[in-house]
C-alpha cells in the first residue's frame, strides 16, 4: 500500500515536473501505438468489410482463423518480426531492428487481426440491415465496402480503440524488436518492465498510472464522439 | 406537405434511350423458401404504363413477387421476362421502396446524394429531389430522426433519383397517418403521370381504388385475378377477392 501511495505522488510529481525523459517515453509510446493502430485500420477495416459481405467456400474457416489471430501472443509476434529483421533474416538489409519502425511493424501485425475480426462482426450486422437496399441500388462491391465503412464509422472507432488498447499495453513484442534502448526505443511498457526488474516499484507504478491516464483520456475522447453520434442517430 | 412539387424537367435525368423493358411476362413462376411454397405457378402479363396494384391477404406472396420482379430473389421455377431481359439485367432501370425504409446513417440530403453519386448521376439534383417530396427544409437533419411518413418520402426521393422506368412500392404507407398517405400517393401519382410504370403492393382497398389502373389479386401464392381496376372492384370474379373486398377475413 505504501508503494501505491508513493507511486501516485511520484506520478503527479513526474508529470508536474515536466520530466523530459518521461515525456519522451510517453511521446514514443503514443507515436508507435497510434501509428500501428492507423496502419492496422488501413489494413483491417477493408479486410473486415470484404469478409463481412463476401460469401465464398471456406469462409467459415477464414472466420475461425481471423478470430484466433486476435489472441496472437505479443512475444511470438515479436520473435517472428525479430527473425525477419535481424541481420541474418530476409529483411535484415533494411536495418530496422531496434528502431521505432520495427516496433510499429510488430504492433501492426499484432492488432491488425483484432481490427479485422471485430470490424467484420460490426459490418456484417450493418450489412444485414442494408444488403437488400444496396442490391436494389445496384452497388458495386467497392461501393458497398465504402458505404459500410462510412456508416459504421462510429462503431468502428470502438474497434480501433480496442486495437490501440492492445498496442499501447503490450510489452513482449516491442521489447524484443525495440530492445528498450534509452532515448531510442523505450516506451511506457518497456520502461515499466525495466523499473520493476530494477526494484524501482514506485517509479514503475507511477509510469503505469500515467499509462492508465492516457488510455482513459483516449477512451473518454472516443466515447464523447460516439455519444454525439448517438444523439445524431448516426450509430 | 400540401402537394408534391414536380421535378423541373431540366433537373430530371434524361432517361437512357434503351430497349423498353415492358411488357413483363411471367410463366409458371414458383418460389420456395425454406421448404415453404410462397408462390406457385404464377402467370402474369403487365403492359407499359399505368399503376398496377398487387393485393391479397398476408402471406399471399405479394412482397416476394416484387422481389422476384426486381431480381432480388431468383424463382425456384418458371420464367420472368422483361421484354427479353432477365430481372437482374434490368434492376438498375427499376427502383424499389421497401415497407420499412432502410435509411443510411447520414443526413437527409446525404441519403439522396449517396444514390446519385453511386450511379454517376448529377449530384446537383439533391435539393430538387428533396423539394419534390417536401423535405427540402430537413436536408441537413439526420435521416433517422425523420418521422415514419417523412422517412418513406425520403426513400421515395432516393428511388426517384435514378429516374426509374419501373417503381416498385411494397406497402409504403402501412401504418402511416392519412396526411402522410396522401403525400406519398401524390408523389406516386406524379411519377406515374411522368411515365414511370408503378407496381404497388397494398392492403388498403381505398388506396387501390384511388391509384389502380389494374389489380393483381394474389391468394395462396397464385394469381387469383388480374384485370382492370374498375372490373375488379365492381365485379370480382373469385370468392376470395369478393370476401377480401367485403372486408371479411381471407386466409
Amino acid at each position: 500500500m505504501q508503494n501505491i501511495a508513493e507511486a501516485f505522488s511520484l506520478a503527479f510529481a513526474l508529470v508536474l515536473s515536466g520530466d523530459a525523459d518521461l515525456f519522451e517515453i510517453v511521446a514514443l509510446s503514443l507515436q508507435v501505438s497510434l501509428t500501428a493502430t492507423l496502419l492496422s485500420c488501413l489494413i483491417g477495416l477493408p479486410l473486415g468489410a470484404l469478409v463481412a459481405i463476401a460469401r465464398f467456400p471456406g469462409r467459415g474457416a477464414v472466420l475461425v482463423v481471423m478470430n484466433a489471430l486476435m489472441g496472437l501472443p505479443p512475444v511470438v509476434v515479436g520473435l517472428l518480426v525479430y527473425l525477419h529483421l535481424s541481420r541474418s533474416g530476409p529483411l535484415g538489409f533494411l536495418g530496422l531492428l531496434y528502431t521505432p519502425t520495427a516496433m510499429i511493424i510488430a504492433q501492426t501485425i499484432l492488432i491488425a487481426p483484432i481490427v479485422a475480426a471485430l470490424s467484420r462482426q460490426v459490418l456484417e450486422d450493418l450489412h444485414g440491415e442494408y444488403a437488400e437496399q444496396f442490391r436494389s441500388f445496384c452497388l458495386t462491391r467497392r461501393q458497398i465496402v465504402r458505404a459500410l465503412l462510412w456508416d459504421g464509422r462510429y462503431s468502428l472507432l470502438t474497434v480501433g480503440l480496442a486495437g490501440f488498447g492492445r498496442a499501447v499495453a503490450e510489452v513482449g513484442a516491442v521489447m524484443i524488436v525495440g530492445g528498450n534502448i534509452d532515448h531510442l526505443t523505450r516506451v511506457m511498457t518497456t520502461a515499466i518492465a525495466l523499473e520493476t526488474s530494477r526494484g524501482e516499484l514506485a517509479l514503475a507504478l507511477a509510469l503505469g498510472i500515467v499509462l492508465l491516464v492516457i488510455a482513459l483520456g483516449v477512451n473518454a475522447g472516443v466515447q464523447a464522439l460516439r455519444m454525439s453520434a448517438v444523439r445524431q442517430a448516426y450509430v | 406537405m400540401s402537394e408534391a412539387r414536380p421535378l423541373p424537367a431540366s433537373l430530371a435525368t434524361a432517361r437512357a434511350v434503351a430497349v423498353p423493358i415492358l411488357p413483363l411476362r411471367l410463366r409458371g413462376v414458383g418460389l420456395r423458401l425454406g421448404g415453404a411454397v410462397i408462390l406457385d405457378g404464377v402467370d402474369l402479363d403487365l403492359g407499359a404504363g399505368g399503376c398496377t396494384m398487387v393485393m391479397g391477404p398476408n402471406g399471399a406472396g405479394k412482397s416476394q413477387l416484387l422481389k422476384l420482379l426486381h431480381g432480388l430473389t431468383a424463382p425456384s421455377a418458371g420464367t420472368i421476362d422483361w421484354n427479353g431481359h432477365a430481372p437482374q439485367a434490368v434492376r438498375a432501370r427499376q427502383a424499389l421502396v421497401f415497407q420499412k425504409p432502410v435509411l443510411l446513417r447520414r443526413s437527409v440530403a446525404a441519403n439522396v446524394d449517396f444514390v446519385l453519386r453511386a450511379r454517376g448521376l448529377d449530384r446537383s439534383r439533391v435539393s430538387a429531389l428533396l423539394d419534390h417530396v417536401g423535405l427540402a427544409h430537413k436536408a441537413a437533419q439526420p435521416a433517422r430522426h425523420l418521422s415514419g411518413g417523412e422517412a418513406q418520402r425520403l426513400a421515395l426521393a432516393r428511388a426517384l433519383a435514378t429516374d426509374p422506368e419501373i417503381l416498385f412500392l411494397d406497402e409504403p404507407t402501412a401504418s402511416l397517418d392519412p396526411a402522410s398517405v396522401q403525400a406519398i400517393e401524390r408523389i406516386v401519382a406524379r411519377a406515374r403521370e411522368g411515365g414511370t410504370r408503378v407496381i404497388f403492393v397494398t392492403h388498403d382497398i381505398g388506396q387501390a381504388r384511388r391509384l389502380a389502373d389494374d389489380v393483381v389479386f394474389l391468394h395462396r401464392g397464385r394469381v387469383a385475378e388480374h384485370g382492370p381496376a374498375r372490373d375488379f372492384f365492381r365485379q370480382p370474379r373469385t370468392e376470395a377477392a369478393r370476401r377480401f373486398l367485403d372486408g371479411q377475413l381471407v386466409v
